[in-house]
């Protein structure tokens, strides 16, 4: 079976795929860090061990927190409720600002360690105020 | 069929860069716009909005005014149109894909367009609006696409085409109508309040439109071998010259309710825009320049010997168009908007990036209407002296 | 089977719009999800509930521009909403956003046409704002729902998340309450209230009658720093309650009501002496 345009038709294929492969060879040997969110804010080191218990587990809201916060902001902005009762009936008051950044006030070692590292980027902060995060000691 | 879009003379390739040429700079002002904020505009908390919206208002009139060739052809049996109607189909895709590029450049959050129909709203007549345009894109595309291949092919169409083409023509009512009911709705705006408001816009589509077919046919039979004959022109001629003359009788009806009762909320925004309010007179000159040129083209559509002339006709279209443009896509959103809900004269005027990025959607759309007229006269030029059963 | 290049193309065609009209199926779900499950979400019980919050302006307890300046700046401040300024100091009309602001009487009711109205009358002050009104006009064109009226007290509502920017509200609200942000508003904030987001370039925002504060038992801030009965706050269901008494028993006018807007903003005529 003949090929016809064969010259024009292999060209544009390896230029496509050079393209497309571009962000693996691109970051051959380039050193990602696992990322370590930190947890050693005042507010939370102000807690007793016991105490440091986030909303929900760790476990679901590493994979949960973004529909857990989209959940929180319709019941907050459209039906007006502002309490939450988490999976051990402890109360908490829906609100990114107030509530999750109370405790995790360092946005850049907590929140963008594992954004910058799965290249996410929520656009949450363009209007909810991240705390200024201090110098540490 | 698209390959015959890729082939082409010099002049045909040089028209198509200079059009690419005017889209890509549209397409870097609205990279700095997308960026900035639309503070890049004229638009203001008074007047919020503008030349976006007014270039999308008339197009929807353009778009609209397909039907005014598929109603005689298909409806009618007016054999005289079967060579034109694809040039209508055409030109109204065209149109709705520049309405929706005009609506995307005017949103604050266009990455949230995808709301419209994440939480559907039928109270609003905007979530309606977006409806009917893009089931009037599918429609067009669909129809211009079918009826077109089957030319090329030299066949009737297949018949299951017959009911959307039956379907488009109230159809193409619509999408008018709903986008007269954006403002005529309204409590605040009086300007706009109107229930004459839906007729205005339809019968300004039904004069603006074919006065442009008028034009871009003329143009097809003198750049290329396709022609469409003097007969569909001076038709289209004539309904051009009904339309104008419902137009202006409509925006006197207007002129009337609002002067004779003398009501301050209606008088206001007209006197703005003819006279000048409150020192401020930046549209007087564009008004009465579209007054004057409807009506001199009415004058000349009118008159039969200047209608028959293919010269004067281009002429009056051309003048036409520049006043239907001048109203519908300027004049008509800033009056309803000066004055403002408590009585203050802000005025607008578009910005540099505002206008590029203007001229570069308008260069969008003539780039896809060259493109689809460049198939359409292929084949016609292709199956020239084959007659076509319908 | 051999395949020519046009039922390949219309093959390729088919199956990519299936593809992604899938995913997008699939997507919009996951968009949506399942929401909370409602015994998990209470409202706080301090909060203040009405069925139809109003408010009554007495004008007359407002006396000095310092009134005026405390009342709209505690808006301003507590919703961080940007002051824009042109480099003389004069207000950026282009740009503004203001939730609550002054107008004269002239511009504030310009249904009431008196040309021998006395030029102070004319000039008199008058607190402006969102009506919340009972059938708004922006609530109806929201092709989103993004602004919209709550259901258990009659609070017209933003949601900025779900706004598009389109300035449909903007074109329809008949008191020119709503302000859009033209482009980022965050440098223009004077001071940063940190317990109330800001907005970002592209949304439309007005005054919400400060759903959270009532939320957590407090008064609106504007009725809290305006002067002693300056800006009455209640519920003008409950026949009880102060609005409700002054509505009924007093001269009260409101912006444009013949537009059959409903709003719910009274401007008391005569000032209250029973602040």
């Amino acid at each position: 079976m003949k090929l016809y345009n064969g010259g024009k038709i292999l060209t544009g294929l390896i230029i496509f795929v050079a393209i497309a492969t571009f962000p693996i060879y691109y970051n051959i040997g380039k050193v990602n860090a696992k990322p370590e969110p930190k947890l050693d804010t005042p507010a939370i080191q102000q807690m007793a061990e016991s105490e440091r218990k986030c909303v929900e587990s760790k476990a679901y809201m590493r994979a949960e927190h973004m529909q857990l916060l989209n959940n929180w902001r319709d019941s907050v902005v459209r039906d007006g409720n502002r309490q939450f009762i988490n999976s051990t009936n402890k109360h908490y008051n829906m609100s990114l600002q107030n509530e999750c950044l109370r405790c995790h006030s360092n946005k850049k070692k907590f929140c963008d360690e594992c954004h910058n590292y799965m290249a996410v980027k929520p656009y949450c902060f363009d209007c909810h105020i991240a705390p200024k995060e201090e110098q540490k000691s | 069929m698209l390959e015959k879009a890729l082939v082409g003379s010099k002049k045909y390739w040089a028209w198509v860069f200079f059009l690419g040429l005017l889209a890509v700079s549209g397409c870097y002002y609205y990279y700095r716009q997308f960026n900035y904020g639309l503070g890049l505009t004229g638009l203001s908390r008074d007047v919020s909005w503008g030349l976006y919206i007014g270039q999308f208002t008339f197009l929807v009139g353009v778009a609209a005014s397909a039907v005014m060739l598929v109603i005689p052809y298909y409806l009618h049996d007016y054999k005289k149109f079967s060579k034109v109607v694809i040039l209508g189909e055409f030109l109204a895709i065209s149109a709705v894909l520049m309405c929706m590029l005009f609506i995307m450049a005017d949103m604050g959050q266009p990455m949230r367009f995808m709301n419209i129909m994440l939480h559907p709203t039928p109270n609003s007549v905007m979530f309606w609006d977006f409806l009917v345009l893009a089931g009037y894109l599918a429609l067009n595309l669909l129809i211009g696409w079918v009826t077109l291949g089957a030319d090329r092919k030299g066949v009737p169409p297949p018949k299951w085409i017959k009911p959307f083409i039956y379907l488009s023509v109230p159809w193409a009512v619509s999408i008018h109508t709903v986008t007269a009911f954006l403002y005529a709705g309204l409590p605040g705006r009086h300007f706009w309040l109107s229930a004459i408001m839906a007729a205005r816009f339809l019968a300004s589509a039904f004069a603006g439109g074919p006065a442009l077919l008028i034009i871009l046919a003329l143009l097809v039979r003198k750049l290329t071998k396709f022609d469409p004959g003097k007969e569909p022109i001076q038709a289209l001629g004539k309904i051009v010259a009904y339309a104008m003359f419902l137009n202006v009788f409509f925006l006197g009806l207007e002129f009337f309710t609002a002067f004779y009762s003398n009501i301050p909320g209606h008088m206001e925004s007209f006197v703005y825009l003819y006279k000048g309010l409150e020192g401020h007179h930046e549209l007087v000159p564009l008004m009465w320049a579209s007054s004057v040129f409807a009506a001199v083209s009415l004058f000349m559509l009118l008159f039969t010997s200047l209608r028959k002339n293919e010269g004067t006709l281009a002429l009056a279209c051309v003048l036409l168009f520049a006043s239907l443009w001048i109203d519908k896509g300027f004049g008509l959103i800033i009056g309803g908007f000066v004055p403002n809900m408590l009585n203050e004269v802000r005025t607008y005027w578009p910005t540099r990036p505002e206008s590029v990025i203007t001229a570069g959607i308008w260069a969008i759309g003539f780039l896809v209407l060259t493109l689809l007229y460049k198939v359409a006269v292929s084949v016609r030029e292709d199956t020239a002296g084959i007659e076509i059963e319908h | 089977m051999s395949m020519d290049r046009r039922e390949f193309l219309k093959m390729a065609g088919i199956s990519s719009i299936l593809g992604l009209g899938v995913s997008a199926a699939a997507t919009a779900q996951n968009i949506l999800g399942q929401g909370i499950a409602p015994d998990k979400v209470i409202t706080n019980p301090e909060a203040l509930t009405a069925k139809h919050w109003a408010m009554v302006v007495d004008m007359s307890k407002f006396k000095t521009d310092e009134d005026f300046q405390k009342t709209i700046s505690a808006c301003h401040t507590t919703h961080n909403v940007p002051d824009f300024k042109n480099p003389d100091g004069s207000v950026n009309l282009k740009d503004e956003i203001k939730w609550i602001w002054k107008e004269t009487y002239e511009h504030a009711f310009p249904e009431e046409d008196n040309p021998y109205m006395d030029e102070k009358l004319k000039e008199m002050p008058f607190l402006v704002l969102c009506n919340h009104c009972e059938k708004p006009a922006c609530v109806r064109v929201c092709p989103t729902q993004a602004t919209f009226k709550r259901p258990q007290d009659g609070i017209v509502m933003m949601d900025m998340h779900r706004c598009i920017g389109c300035r449909f509200c903007m074109a329809a609200c008949p008191y020119g309450a709503r302000s859009f942000n033209w482009r980022d508003p965050r440098p223009f904030i004077k001071n940063e209230n940190k317990e109330y987001p800001t907005r970002t370039k592209g949304v439309v925002e007005k005054c919400t009658f400060c759903t959270e504060r009532l939320a957590f038992g407090k008064m609106p801030a504007c009725v809290e720093a305006a002067p002693k009965g300056g800006l009455l706050f209640g519920d003008l269901a409950d026949k009880n309650s102060e609005v409700r008494k002054i509505v009924e028993t007093r001269y009260t006018i409101r912006r444009k009501p013949n537009l059959g807007t409903g709003p719910s903003v009274y401007y008391l005529i005569g000032g209250n002496e029973h602040a």
